[in-house]
């Protein structure tokens, strides 16, 4: 195995880190607090717009300042802070969240129009509009199936961008490149083989193989890092991690 | 970066969900069969240049008892070395945790597959009788199957059969001499600091648990009776599998006869005796079970069934067609003759 090519070293087993920012959002460390949420965010405010859009038919600007309003009134009333892992999964408790958070408002029928001197997150919402305009829910697909679905792709996106950053990172963009090449081509059904790749790289086709597995290999490392990020409890991250990949994990 | 789409996304969680073969000199090609306990790819030895099945276990606990099962699995099947039980090159540990063995690839049709294109009650038959030599291989090794079925036996390219999946097979007696009773109760894994708990006689499953397959399993496998369970289980399962290449049906209460005609009486006794209910009444081994099979193809009498003389002397002139036809052809002949030297 090309020990260069490995970002844990060879034999690294499925992430060692038990870092998870469900737990570390109810930390007294402001920073820590911070760093967490701001993970929390990054993996649920698209899933949370689409659902808004597609469960409850809110319009785009109207799903906009629900989002911003959910995740910026958690992050100030510490929503998050109050999960109980014995109760249900961290997924559950945040759409439940979401879903109380919208009745309120509708109920209310104030929603918060955010001031200049409230916080606004930095959200690409329309990113999520042209997501939400190509991956609409199929028929028969609950809002429940359609949030996880979503929270789902959010996470792999998120793995694949820390993936591209650690591979910038350490000088090896030729690898990451093979891996877009071959892993995320626009058209699956592509024939592509890895001697062709080979002589479009000018590499041994042997390297291709190398260099393919241990980008793989890298991405489930950092996937599950991620899983293990977002979810609160080992039982919820093997729940988790065995649903999105199919083996119990550690 | 852009949003993945759905074919992305699914490509991607396969390619998360695939073993990490980096740790070892193997190459996965693809996924061949994908089971409860384990997933089956097709990979490369490069060193050899040859292509092998690797069985990978779905967990990444090395200590659990999935971990331990599997192992004690590639320890049996190696002890088993017979052409009719596919050979277990190597056990480990990859990358990701999960244990592997690697095992001879084998290319063929199982038999309920073969069951489908080949009609001939006596081919199917020359097939379970090499299916009974080789569970009556292990059995002679103090080794029991406990879940055979037609999906589990293979038929290779070159007509050859082997017994297939031995996860959930037991240790019933240890056989001294053996290699692979070895006093290590643990089995060190190649690339690996840790042990797996492999102690060959150790049975993960608890009496009470329900082991093997609905229509295939024995009665007391079914009552869940783990501590009973002997070779004469295994017998049973392979009486329901003669059931199912004489009807064509998984094993019910409707005698073979009263589903297919061509079926002899002979047959169904063996048949019927092999699935007795009562474990007592059944063949005592699988070797006896073959033994009747064998008879049945040479149409020789079988343990299973006493003929009246009728059925004695319809069998005698059966197997003596041609004596016969020598005999009446020489008397019909000096028949012929009498008679014109008379004129």
């Amino acid at each position: 195995m090309d020990r260069d090519t490995d970002i844990g070293g060879p034999q690294h087993r499925f992430p060692a880190t038990s870092y998870s920012a469900i737990i570390a959002a109810a930390s007294d460390d402001q920073q820590v607090r911070q760093r967490a949420l701001e993970t929390i965010v990054a993996s649920y405010w698209k899933p949370a717009y689409k659902y808004l859009r597609i469960k409850w038919q809110t319009s785009n600007e109207d799903a906009k300042d629900l989002t911003q309003g959910f995740f910026t009134t958690a992050i100030e009333k510490s929503y998050f802070a109050g999960y109980d892992a014995s109760k249900a999964s961290f997924q559950t408790f945040l759409r439940t969240c979401l879903d109380r958070y919208v009745s309120n408002e509708k109920k209310a029928a104030q929603r918060l129009k955010r001031g200049a001197g409230a916080e606004h997150l930095s959200l690409d919402f329309a990113a999520a509009e042209n997501d939400l305009a190509s991956h609409l829910p199929a028929e028969g697909v609950t809002s429940d199936e359609f949030f996880h679905r979503e929270w789902v792709r959010s996470v792999f996106t998120i793995a694949l961008e820390t993936l591209a950053e650690r591979y910038e990172q350490s000088g090896r963009e030729l690898h990451f490149k093979l891996f877009e090449r071959y892993d995320l081509r626009d058209e699956p059904s592509e024939k592509i083989s890895y001697a062709s790749l080979a002589s479009e790289f000018k590499l041994k086709t042997t390297d291709v193989t190398n260099y393919l597995a241990a980008v793989r290999r890298d991405f489930r490392k950092i996937l599950l890092e991620k899983v293990r990020e977002l979810t609160g409890t080992e039982d919820e991250f093997r729940q988790v991690a065995r649903e999105l990949l199919g083996v119990d994990v550690k | 970066m852009k949003s993945l789409s759905d074919s992305k996304l699914d490509h991607l969680r396969n390619i998360a969900a695939e073993p990490d073969f980096g740790g070892t000199k193997y190459r996965l090609i693809k996924e061949l069969a994908h089971g409860g306990m384990g997933t089956v790819y097709l990979a490369e030895d490069p060193d050899l240049g040859r292509r092998i099945a690797i069985k990978v276990l779905n967990a990444t606990e090395l200590d659990s008892a999935l971990a331990r099962r599997m192992v004690r699995e590639a320890k049996i099947i190696a002890r088993l070395e017979h052409p009719g039980i596919v050979p277990v090159h190597d056990v480990g540990e990859l990358g990701d945790g999960r244990v592997f063995y690697a095992m001879k690839l084998v290319r063929g049709e199982r038999l309920d597959e073969y069951a489908t294109r080949v009609t001939s009650i006596k081919d199917r038959l020359r097939k379970f009788q090499a299916a009974c030599d080789a569970v009556g291989f292990a059995h002679a090794h103090g080794v029991i199957h406990r879940d055979l079925k037609p999906q589990n036996i293979m038929i290779g390219s070159f007509g050859e059969v082997l017994v297939l999946d031995w996860g959930v097979a037991k240790i019933i007696d240890r056989v001294a001499g053996s290699e692979a009773s070895a006093d290590a109760d643990t089995l060190p894994l190649p690339g690996s600091q840790r042990k797996v708990q492999g102690k060959e006689n150790v049975d993960d499953t608890t009496h009470g648990t329900i082991i093997g397959t609905v229509g295939y399993m024995s009665p007391e496998q079914a009552r869940g009776e783990i501590e009973q369970l002997d070779e004469r289980s295994d017998v049973f399962s392979l009486g329901a599998i003669l059931y199912y290449l004489l009807t064509n049906r998984t094993p019910g209460p409707a005698k073979p006869r009263s589903l297919n005609a061509e079926v002899s009486k002979t047959a169904e006794a063996v048949c019927l005796k092999a699935m007795s209910p009562n474990s007592a009444d059944r063949y005592p081994r699988s070797a006896d079970l073959a033994a009747d099979v064998a008879r049945l193809l040479d149409d020789e009498p079988v343990s299973a069934y006493r003929e009246n003389w009728f059925e004695k002397t319809r069998r005698w002139m059966g197997k003596n067609r041609f004596l016969i036809l020598i005999v009446l052809a020489y008397l019909l002949m000096r028949l012929f003759f009498i008679l014109t030297s008379r004129r």
